[in-house]
């Protein structure tokens, strides 16, 4: 997994509550066997018609919205626990993800595959709505270290909370697996109580 | 509605079934608040494992407990001609993929063809591999079926089916604990899909984020465990990780004499263990509800998630705040409904009666005996798919097949279906379908499919009258 400190970019913008990861990536774009490429398919049928051409009012197939955060309503990443969510942010450049609240499977996917969830109080993701809608590039500014995001236009600021361990593991890179696999011993001793 | 909220300072409490069963399977801690978690039972399938094998194949590592792993193919599966090569080349080419990892392995695969071939929890319980007080988990978030027979049962990921795959455990953070009770009678033509909707409708897609439920009262207690199975099965689509319901004697009946479960004095064991599993009186909860089960009328989802659901002499509500009102209008607009309609009198396209939530030989009981006799409205297209080769088979036993196929409803083989628009088996765009799967998201039975949740019963009605109507006027 991929290190992750702190991030400067500009955001995408989808205020839209209830996102679940069926919009994320559809069922049947799920059939590839590797975890890469997803993200051609990311928000596909919000993002294309049914005849794959761009849907110009989705924010994704507007030029003047870029960058590595996607700041989204509410209740983001509900539904299936397919990780090809995760991937497919991941994949399309994604590096943070910004919600006032995250579906506990999500959350859990994201932060195995370097995608940092970052939960805000509403009134926070309101005013990253509202910089965005004054300025398409107004930029942010997420801190793992300190643990905090921030409006760069108008220095507001808030902090975020993240599981130390997680924490440490997103910090440094390390997946779950190498942890497990260094507790294998108590692993076996358990089995065998 | 009524929710408490306790404070835990207070120790010296009894236990939760959540926290008996979860504490005993705790192996060590990776930080304060990650414990590794013991996995008893790990199902996987074609779509949700393949990268999962990579990873295991790049570290060089085996399956650790190849004896507590089960595989079956079912979400990418066709549900007509099961005995030729799949068509479809990507869903032929994953189906295959978990052939191979399952032999390179040495996992068991109850593949396409096999008799306990089916919608993965719908043949865990039937086999008996899922038992009461274990861990399972699946790459898959409705494995809290599972926890109809009081187990920790919760969906993962694929980074955590290859941990699971490579040592046993995941990492987990344990979760709050939330008790739902149900007390009193069910109207008639109320079932344990009803219960579900109704719950979600109260507590919203969100309402049990970061928290693990146990479902309890008169009401849940009378159920089969079919019933119960549908209930656990919903908890995720309000955010829920997993939902469980104590064992009791109808548990310990259905288990007895499946195929994997213990036999003879060993079955006797286990109960005698299993009769252990129950929240102590005094065990205290997170969160608590309570609800009348008098007040709980056949439901119907409206909108695009399935916390919005309605009863059926119920409109369809106003948004309550002006935050949630986009959302709430590009909801409704996507199904072509208005705020303070009715559903009933609504026309309907298809009946979708499978999935892991209502797809076992209770839900297609319930639907064969209403519809003896009667013939499906002539435009509407009507599918039932069973949950696996054993539902299959005892639906033909007792001549199930032969009402549907009377009534014009098309009896299929078993998969996960138009469920969610992974296979063959779709929506069209724009139409609407009564479906007694789980999840009315925007396209989830296909590209522009609009779906509305229902119960089996409703489904049966709504098929023979072509519309939405209130069943229950035919009960008298």
């Amino acid at each position: 997994m991929e290190k992750f400190s702190s991030l400067q970019s500009s955001a995408v913008p989808l205020p839209i509550e209830e996102i679940d990861t069926d919009q994320i990536i559809p069922a049947r774009f799920l059939k590839a066997t590797t975890r890469e490429g997803f993200g051609e398919n990311l928000f596909r049928d919000w993002r294309y018609d049914a005849q794959n051409k761009a849907k110009p009012d989705f924010i994704l197939n507007n030029d003047s919205y870029k960058g590595k955060i996607l700041i989204a309503g509410r209740n983001f990443g509900c539904g299936s626990s397919r990780e090809h969510a995760a991937w497919a942010l991941v994949d399309y450049g994604f590096k943070v993800v910004v919600s006032s609240f995250f579906a506990d499977i999500f959350r859990g996917n994201a932060l195995n595959n370097g995608l940092l969830p970052v939960q805000v109080s509403p009134e926070f993701l309101d005013a990253a709505f509202k910089a965005i809608e004054q300025s398409p590039e107004s930029s942010f500014t997420v801190d793992l270290e300190n643990q905090n995001i921030t409006i760069d236009a108008t220095g507001q600021s808030e902090q975020f909370d993240i599981d130390p361990y997680k924490k440490m593991c997103l910090s440094n890179g390390y997946d779950d697996i190498d942890f497990l696999l260094s507790v294998k011993d108590k692993i076996v001793a358990y089995e065998n109580r | 509605m009524r929710r408490y909220l306790f404070d835990k300072q207070s120790t010296n409490m009894g236990k939760t079934l959540f926290d008996k069963i979860w504490d005993q399977h705790v192996v060590t801690k990776a930080a304060a608040t990650s414990d590794v978690l013991y996995i008893d039972r790990h199902f996987i399938h074609e779509v949700t494992s393949p990268q999962a094998f990579d990873g295991l194949r790049k570290r060089g590592l085996p399956v650790f407990r190849t004896e507590q792993t089960i595989a079956t193919a079912d979400h990418n599966v066709p549900t007509k001609g099961q005995h030729l090569p799949i068509k479809e080349e990507l869903s032929r080419f994953q189906v295959d993929t978990l052939s191979r990892n399952c032999e390179e392995f040495g996992v068991k695969l109850y593949g396409l063809g096999h008799p306990f071939q089916g919608i993965v929890h719908v043949i865990g319980p039937e086999l008996g591999i899922t038992q009461p007080g274990m861990t399972i988990v699946c790459g898959d978030s409705h494995t809290s079926t599972h926890g109809a027979f009081g187990c920790i049962a919760f969906g993962i990921g694929t980074s955590q089916v290859e941990q699971v795959l490579a040592t046993q455990c995941v990492l987990q953070k344990k979760p709050k604990r939330m008790r739902i009770t149900i007390n009193g009678e069910l109207q008639k033509g109320v079932l344990s899909k009803d219960i579900i909707l109704y719950i979600i409708s109260k507590l919203t897609a969100s309402g049990g984020t970061g928290h693990f439920v146990e479902y309890a009262g008169s009401a849940i207690r009378s159920l089969s465990m079919e019933a119960r199975m549908t209930i656990c099965n919903m908890s995720i689509e309000m955010g829920a990780r997993g939902g469980m319901i104590a064992p009791d004697e109808t548990t310990f009946d259905y288990v007895k004499g499946k195929e994997f479960a213990p036999k003879g004095a060993a079955f006797d064991q286990a109960v005698e263990q299993w009769k252990k599993l129950y929240s102590d009186e005094d065990a205290q909860f997170d969160t608590e509800y309570t609800f009348k089960a008098e007040d709980i009328e056949p439901m119907l989802t409206y909108g695009t998630n399935p916390g919005m659901g309605i009863g059926i002499s119920e409109t369809i509500p106003r948004p309550s705040d002006a935050v949630s009102s986009n959302s709430f209008s590009k909801s409704l607009e996507y199904m072509g409904f208005e705020a303070g309609e009715r559903l009933t009198g609504k026309s309907i396209d298809y009946v979708f009666i499978g999935s892991c939530t209502n797809s076992r030989i209770e839900d297609l009981r319930i639907v064969a005996d209403y519809i003896k006799g009667k013939k499906k409205a002539a435009h509407i297209n009507v599918m039932v798919v069973p949950g696996s080769k054993q539902v299959e088979s005892q639906a033909k036993k007792e001549g199930l097949d032969k009402i549907f196929e009377a009534a014009g409803f098309e009896f299929r083989e078993p998969g996960c279906s138009a469920c969610l628009g992974m296979n063959e088996d779709k929506v069209p765009k724009g139409a609407y379908c009564i479906s007694t799967s789980n999840r009315n998201f925007e396209g989830r039975q296909g590209p522009g499919a609009r779906t509305i949740l229902a119960s089996p019963l409703m489904a049966a009605a709504t098929a023979i009258e072509g519309k939405i109507v209130d069943f229950r006027q035919s009960f008298n």
